[in-house]
């Protein structure tokens, strides 16, 4: 097919004065600042010339935070109280330090390609990526939300030389669904549209694909509401040996899949700005996810891959080709003719072709001789397969029209002229009012409240929406217990059928710490991620991290502080549970201005910890309903007098000061012990404590196996002077876990746990009733399982 | 001799590798080939003597569930398609798969110019995942004849109400080609969500009167090992999954034949 391109436009940059320039920046929605302008400003002008549009727009995209994560590779002032020092890649200092320093011999690829790669066994290894769709979800819930994992699942295509995508994680974060529609802000959609369009989206593109969704979580809190935030994770599974990627001049580039249309247009850089009430005009920057058309490049996908038809690969996301040839093509250079780019329609100017971020999209790099084969797969399942250009031995990327050349850079400008920003941080912990909350006599109607409470209540109506048991590898699904219906703390599966060994995926996020400081909410959210992993049987020593940053605006000091914070706790923690980052991504700029009243709202800075463990024998698994009258529940792990921005304090209204921290010495003990005896089967339930702590744990357990549970508060161990039983049962402290173990393993059970803190709080009873002794032995709480499972499960029954 | 086994997928398929699986470990030699390769006449579908058409969404179930893989298969396979039923082979449509059977009209009997029945959207009006407990009725179906009476399995569908006309479900009932019906854990009358989607009478799968054509909503091919099931971390199990015997008994029936 062929096409008549409207022409092209030159820019005039190369005698334009400062402010002429950043106009050029926000009139072509290119969110480059100053300094970038000028340094694009210096290469014209040493070329003697001025840009064309697809080469402005080229840079804009490649150079964008979302593609280059400019603020956390760049420097930054930060000051902390008397405390300041100048931070040189942030990223590389935090996060990427844990990797390096830990230096796993299972870590095959990290933070270089579109997903992290671990091995997994003697012929497959596994890919795993988390992304954000937080922007287009915003104005577009169903569609952002749909190509947000559609986008994921793409990366586990273009990891390594593409994998098999054989698992879903999503969460979610949106404001309170029950939000006053008079108070939803100018040109956002009310919290429950966002919500359902969200799950929607979701279900349809992740159930057509065939990949299961069987984890992730959904959070609520006012200040989401006109930026919902969409994280998309994919787990793949990859022949050891096609895991490497190069490319060769001469490779033909060929790009398969959807065609190119007007959708998604500037996606990149406008993820790279705050929202406000005229976002919705930028309708375009929203893609069109159509699921079966990436479910057939996948199908055509992996046989090309196992016939060894290609050398390289890449997925177009944000920036679309322009992105994908500029990324693949870095190391020898490419040439593209855009005529021969198959369009939805015509009309396209070139540059909108070369930037559109249309969906469904692969390139690949085929050398000559394998061009009709790789055509011909394609063409018997229906896919389109186009050569598009081909990789040059000229260092540069050149964009033709017929004989016209449209675009000329240098490789080496465009990926490495971007002139890094200093930024500003400053942290200084807020102070809030510290609770003095009456003593109730009865814990009950608190416990009924938390159990409610939008993050905690049942989301059985958003998981059964999504199929969790396509590909026939689910171990241990997401709701477990007598009636299939209670809170799983991870999922397992085993993704080469026949086979034991599993992956346990889990996650852990908690964004309400960061209102005291964003480093223990980093600490808590990888504490969590970990709790999830050994609590159905995983282990530290084979697990690894992703973290996924969103953020407000960095250009704000305060809120970029908090980010240092948050990022300092991910080497600190991590370091010591000696769990690397394999891959990891931040969105920032998640605040919205109302442009009448002038007021900003940013998001609470939040930090999803994504982790991943292989398991040798999954028939150790062991999920989190109480199973057997009679058995023991333990507590393991020291409860501490923290409950800022815990539960509890939210059901009276306030956040207090002490947040949960993380011991992580003591964490690893605990978990190392604890995976020692599930591995020896003398655990038959546990439940990791995490918001409402140790009440909703046993509430929990105790409903989902249909049971009841009488524990006693003076045998939980603590480690402050804790003299109140509603602190006791409701402290979010971190690093714990309650264990069943049946009578005749208690023995073994406790010579294990000798060097963790560890205590025998109760029993599991015949009578379905949750029972909680306080200190004084009185009963402080009494509650059949049925009423504490029907609050928990009234919230979303929709 | 194994049997061969033709898992036919097409764009939107998604339960082939699992249901390939399935039939490996029940001893035959399962092939997942394009539609389009018997389309094009690069192969004959009599080159094997059990056709699976396996769960997914079929060219995203535009129109409706499983209709345009139907329309292609009573359009351009219709005598091959025939000529395969015809030679005493057999066929099973699970889930997508089903609900292409029905719109072909190879059930609940052949009639290939008119669809008899339909599966409709679920009374919840979604997509729902969830296990569910299937009754084993007396019927001439081929691919249940040692599955046991009461057997448990997952479905995850937004079309799965079977439903038609009475006199349609008379014959179906009289003819007794219902095979299973969705019932709570005791076998007794299922409700919602015990009855997932709110199939008339219950019906959760039927067979053609020979009982070599079955099409069924749930996912045998997802309960293979004791470690699929929901419960497997509270109760004692077999280690042998309640799907199994499906894809073994139609094994068997080719071997005897």
């Amino acid at each position: 097919m062929s096409h008549a391109l409207p022409s092209v436009q030159q820019i005039e940059l190369i005698d334009a004065d400062d402010s002429r320039l950043m106009e050029i920046s926000r009139e072509g929605v290119l969110s480059l600042n100053l300094a970038e302008m000028q340094a694009i400003q210096d290469y014209f002008r040493r070329l003697g010339r001025n840009p064309t549009d697809v080469e402005l727009e080229t840079l804009a995209q490649t150079w964008s935070e979302h593609c280059v994560h400019k603020t956390f590779r760049g420097v930054i002032e930060y000051c902390e109280g008397e405390h300041s020092e100048l931070i040189d890649n942030l990223l590389k200092h935090t996060v990427m330090r844990v990797t390096n320093e830990l230096s796993k011999p299972w870590c095959v690829s990290v933070f270089k390609d579109n997903a992290g790669i671990i091995e997994f066994d003697e012929n497959y290894n596994l890919t795993f990526k988390v992304e954000t769709h937080n922007h287009p979800s915003a104005l577009e819930p169903y569609g952002g939300a749909g190509t947000g994992i559609g986008g994921v699942i793409r990366d586990t295509l273009g990891a390594g030389l593409g994998a098999k995508p054989i698992l879903n994680t999503d969460v979610f974060c949106f404001g309170m669904p029950d939000m006053p529609y008079d108070e939803v802000p100018r040109g956002s959609l009310h919290p429950k549209r966002i919500f359902k369009g969200v799950v929607a989206g979701v279900r349809d593109y992740g159930n057509r694909m065939g990949i299961p969704t069987a984890n992730g979580a959904i959070l609520f809190d006012k200040r989401y509401t006109a930026n919902p935030l969409v994280y998309c994770g994919n787990l793949g599974l990859i022949p050891i040996d096609r895991c490497e990627k190069h490319v060769c001049p001469g490779d033909k580039i060929v790009v398969v899949g959807g065609k190119t249309g007007r959708d998604g247009i500037h996606g990149a850089t406008f993820s790279s700005l705050e929202l406000d009430e005229t976002s919705q005009d930028l309708g375009s920057a929203v893609q069109i996810g159509n699921p079966i058309v990436e479910k057939k490049v996948t199908d055509a996908l992996m046989q090309a891959r196992d016939r060894q038809l290609y050398r390289n690969i890449t997925d177009c996301g944000a920036g679309g080709l322009s992105s994908a040839v500029g990324e693949m093509g870095e190391p020898v250079g490419a040439r593209v003719h855009l005529k021969t780019v198959p369009l939805k329609y015509e009309g396209l100017a070139p540059w909108e072709i070369w930037l559109s971020e249309a969906q469904e999209r692969m390139v690949l790099a085929v050398p000559s001789e394998n061009l009709d084969e790789l055509l011909h797969i394609f063409a018997d399942e229906d896919v389109e397969a186009t050569i598009i250009g081909e990789f040059t031995d000229t260092h540069k990327l050149q964009v033709y029209d017929e004989d016209q050349l449209l675009a000329e850079l240098d490789m080496e400008f465009l990926h490495e002229g971007v002139p890094r920003i200093t930024r500003k941080a400053v942290w200084s912990p807020p102070e809030h009012v510290e609770p003095d909350i009456p003593y109730p006599e009865d814990l009950g109607p608190a416990l009924l409240d938390i159990l409610r409470a939008p993050n905690v209540a049942s989301k059985e109506w958003v998981i059964r929406q999504y199929d969790h048991e396509v590909q026939g590898a689910s171990v241990l699904k997401p709701l477990q217990g007598i009636e299939n219906d209670g809170p799983g703390d991870a999922c397992i599966v085993t993704p080469v059928l026949g086979s034991h060994r599993g992956v346990i995926i889990s996650n852990g996020l908690n964004p309400k710490y960061s209102d005291i400081d964003p480093y223990w909410m980093a600490a808590s959210a990888i504490d969590e991620a970990l709790r999830n992993v050994i609590a159905v049987g995983g282990n530290l020593e084979r697990t690894a991290l992703l973290d996924n940053f969103s953020w407000g605006n960095p250009d704000k000091p305060d809120r970029l502080g908090g980010f240092v914070r948050a990022a300092k706790a991910c080497y600190d923690i991590a370091r010591i549970y000696g769990t690397p980052f394999i891959s990891g991504k931040d969105s920032l700029n998640n605040e919205y201005r109302d442009s009448v009243t002038g007021e900003q709202m940013a998001i609470p800075g939040t930090l999803l910890i994504s982790a991943i463990c292989v398991m040798e024998d999954v028939a150790h698994a062991v999920s989190m309903d109480a199973k057997h009258t009679g058995n023991w529940i333990y507590v393991l792990g020291n409860t501490h007098d923290e409950l800022g921005g815990s539960h509890y304090y939210a059901l009276h209204g306030f956040i207090g000061n002490r947040v949960p921290q993380v011991r992580a010495e003591e964490g690893k003990r605990t978990m190392q012990s604890l995976s020692t005896a599930i591995s020896e089967g003398l655990v038959r339930a546990c439940h990791d404590c995490s918001e409402g702590g140790i009440g909703v744990a046993a509430a929990e357990m105790a409903f989902a196996g249909g049971l009841g549970i009488e524990i006693s508060l003076v045998d939980v161990p603590c480690a402050d002077d804790m003299e109140r039983n509603d602190r006791l049962l409701f402290s979010e402290s971190n690093s714990r876990f309650l264990v069943e173990v049946t009578p005749e393993d208690r023995a073994r059970f406790e010579s294990l746990m000798r060097d963790v803190p560890c205590g025998c709080i109760g029993r599991v009873t015949e009578q379905p009733q949750l029972v909680v002794r306080g200190m004084d032995a009185e009963v402080v709480l009494s509650l059949p399982i049925a009423r504490c499972k029907a609050a928990w499960q009234e919230t979303f029954d929709w | 001799m194994k049997p061969k086994v033709l898992i036919l997928r097409t764009a939107g398929t998604n339960c082939d590798y699992e249901t390939a699986y399935a039939f490996e470990l029940a001893g035959a030699v399962p092939e997942r080939v394009h539609v389009n390769t018997f389309i094009s006449r690069r192969r004959r579908l009599d080159e094997f003597q059990i056709l699976v058409l396996p769960g997914g969404f079929s060219y995203g179930d535009d129109i409706a569930a499983g209709s345009l893989l139907a329309n292609e298969i009573r359009h351009k396979l219709r005598d091959a398609m025939l000529a395969f039923v015809d030679a005493g082979k057999l066929v099973i449509g699970i889930c997508n798969g089903f609900q292409v059977l029905v719109k072909t009209g190879l059930l609940p009997g052949r009639n290939t110019s008119q669809q008899q029945a339909t599966l409709y959207l679920n009374d919840s009006a979604r997509f729902e995942c969830r296990w569910v407990y299937l009754k084993l009725e007396t019927s001439p179906c081929v691919f249940t004849r040692d599955t046991a009476d009461i057997i448990y399995l997952p479905v995850a569908h937004a079309e799965g109400k079977f439903t038609a006309s009475s006199p349609v479900l008379d014959a179906v009932e009289t003819q007794q080609q219902v095979v299973f019906r969705y019932v709570n854990a005791d076998g007794s009358p299922a409700e919602y969500p015990a009855n997932p989607n709110g199939s008339d009478h219950a019906i959760a799968g039927i067979c053609d009167p020979t009982g070599r054509i079955f099409g069924m909503m749930p996912h045998p091919e997802r309960y293979l090992s004791r470690l699929n099931h929901p419960r497997w971390t509270r109760q004692p199990l077999p280690d042998e999954g309640d799907g199994l015997s499906i894809f073994r008994n139609a094994v068997n029936y080719i071997r005897e034949t």
